[in-house]
């Protein structure tokens, strides 16, 4: 595969040699475990596995850990995951709390230099160079987006526009005046600049991009497709969680074939998100992280609820961090049909091959006798609606035939009037599990 | 010399069909005619109004995903045999019809007037007249349809 931009790594322990890079984690895992020591409930949760950081000898040891999941870090609201006193916290960051109480993260002076070094260096793999000016799109506030991004990029030595959200004509402007030849903005945001540059009168082709960074929220190749297209760059993806630390946790090389996880400060796992054994290689399963460098509030096999496969293949550019795919959904979005473990992600996969954009759906589940039952519903949109029942018939067999090749189950397929499927605070309800709900 | 339809995507569940008619009717505009296709789960509703672009605008802002598609309307012999002899005219064209649906029955004593729906109105029109086959002009159709 050509490569999307010329290979530049930005700092050697990119390409460790697998094996001294096991001996580095160790010794840095056994740097976390005394870390967190410091901290009364990992204390108490090690002492219950009956681990001690000298029974360290491999990364795989990493296994005997108790894991940590969002809770803990709610029930342990605002700080009582530090490890470091107060006194040495130089930032704080935080979830934005959309699915419960928000959670904060802390870090230290040189957790930020880290972090700063992290975004470099999937910045750079995606073509960032010193000269480069880039318009930095995320939010900055707690969100680490903004931030993170923006430390990066000037560790690279490149200039930044920190437009920050929000005011998408106002974004156009400063795109079409400042002429940054790298975006900074989440995937689906990339795709809104296109369209609301059309609509000022200004062809995104033309704003001069040439890579684009993106990140915050899952995505599929057909939006990459659909990005590139449109804004006539190299689009980049990228991985983090504020949790293990922001953005910078993992991104692509110029092969595009996945993202690299930086592993010399992150061990990860990819586990079978119901049995939490290790998932079989190049088999989706949840991403459990564990620091390894991180001061003031490292994890412990934190439970990211994503949904990733791994590839250890090694990779042509050189780097040795394995690879991630895309997060193809979320642990807690898993649906069980008729024995087969379905994603909504797979089904909007289907209806976006079918329509080019994806429309609203609703996924029911309900078993009326002995066999579940699934029924897509998918809003018709102007674009696709014709008068002649042949075409609908045809777009909703279309519909049925994707969905059936991508989750391997059949789902019936219904076509319903737009704005009918329920919105709430502007995030849609993809499924309702009439089976969970009833018992 | 062609109509313009106003088709729009309904459920099929009790109220999707009032709630257009709604609409049109608070706008004070009159359905002229209608075809109404269904499926066991959905269905298409097909408009002859006079006033297309009032009525989509209300349509739309109603929620309603409208289309307008031409139509073609053709004056028929209101007897028996009256209708196969414009689908011999058709066939003659190398066309195909989509869908019929009348528009007035009874005009001028003995015709009636129906809206085709063919795949490319323009060159239909033309192929119909070589074939001896007129199609009404958009004031025709109205007239005959009371309006």
């Amino acid at each position: 595969m050509p490569l999307a931009t010329e290979n530049r790594i930005w700092d050697p322990a990119e390409t460790l040699p697998r094996d001294e890079l096991a001996g580095l984690q160790a010794e840095r895992l056994r740097g976390t475990l005394a870390r967190v020591a410091q901290n009364r409930f990992y204390r108490e949760a090690l002492a219950r596995a009956r681990v001690e950081p000298e029974g360290i000898r491999s990364p795989d040891d990493v296994r005997r850990l108790p894991f940590t999941v969002k809770d803990d870090l709610r029930e342990n609201y605002p700080l009582g995951l530090l490890t470091v006193p107060r006194a040495e916290v130089a930032r704080v960051h935080g979830s934005s709390g959309t699915t419960g109480r928000p959670t904060f993260v802390a870090y230290t002076r040189g957790d930020l230099e880290r972090w700063s070094g992290l975004c470099a260096r999937f910045l750079v793999a995606g073509g960032l160079r010193p000269e480069h000016l880039v318009h930095v799109a995320f939010g900055y506030g707690l969100f680490t987006g903004g931030f993170g991004l923006h430390q990066g990029i000037e560790r690279v030595g490149a200039g930044v526009v920190p437009a920050a959200g929000g005011n998408t004509p106002r974004q156009v402007m400063l795109l079409r005046d400042l002429r940054p030849e790298v975006l900074v903005c989440t995937p689906s945001y990339a795709l809104h600049i296109a369209e609301v540059a059309r609509a000022e009168g200004v062809d995104p082709r033309q704003l001069g991009l040439a890579f684009g960074h993106f990140g915050g929220e899952p995505w599929t190749e057909q939006m990459r497709g659909a990005i590139e297209q449109e804004l006539g760059l190299a689009a980049f993806n990228n991985y983090g969680l504020s949790e293990v630390v922001g953005p910078g946790v993992a991104g692509e090389c110029g092969a595009r074939g996945g993202m690299h996880v930086s592993e010399d400060h992150f061990l990860v796992e990819c586990l079978h998100p119901v049995t939490l054994e290790p998932a079989r290689e190049g088999e989706v399963g949840e991403l459990v992280f564990t620091s390894l460098t991180k001061e003031a509030m490292p994890v412990l096999r934190y439970r990211t609820r994503d949904l990733a496969s791994l590839d250890r293949a090694p990779c042509p550019c050189g780097r040795s961090g394995v690879r991630m795919s895309r997060v193809v959904g979320r642990s807690d979005d898993m649906l069980i049909i008729r024995g087969v473990n379905v994603f909504p992600s797979q089904v909007e996969e289907a209806l976006l091959r079918v329509e080019g954009a994806a429309p609203h759906y609703l996924i029911e589940v309900a078993r009326p006798g002995t066999l579940d039952e699934a029924v897509v519903k998918v809003e018709i949109r102007p674009r696709n609606f014709s008068d002649e029942m042949r075409q609908m018939v045809e777009l909703r067999d279309r519909l049925d035939h994707e969905i059936h090749s991508v989750t391997g189950i059949r789902m019936k397929v219904e076509l319903v009037a737009p704005n009918t499927l329920a919105r709430s605070e502007g995030k849609a309800r993809r499924v309702i599990d009439h089976r969970t709900e009833r018992r | 010399m062609k109509l313009r339809q106003l088709s729009l995507f309904l459920e099929n569940r009790p109220g999707q069909l009032k709630l257009p008619c709604q609409v049109l009717g608070q706008a004070g505009i009159d359905i002229l005619s209608l075809s109404l296709a269904d499926t066991q789960q959905f269905g298409i509703l097909r408009l002859i109004v006079k006033d297309e672009d009032r009525a989509r605008r209300a349509l739309e802002q109603a929620g309603c995903v409208v289309k307008v598609t031409e139509v073609l309307a053709l004056e028929v012999a209101d007897r028996a045999g009256g209708l196969a002899e414009v689908l011999e005219a058709f066939e003659r064209s190398g066309l195909s019809v989509e869908y019929i649906y009348p528009l007035s029955a009874g005009h001028r004593g003995k015709t009636a007037v129906l809206a085709f729906r063919v795949e490319d109105p323009d060159r239909a029109v033309k192929l119909l007249a070589e074939n001896g086959v007129r199609v009404l002009s958009r004031e025709e159709a109205f007239a005959a349809m009371g309006a």
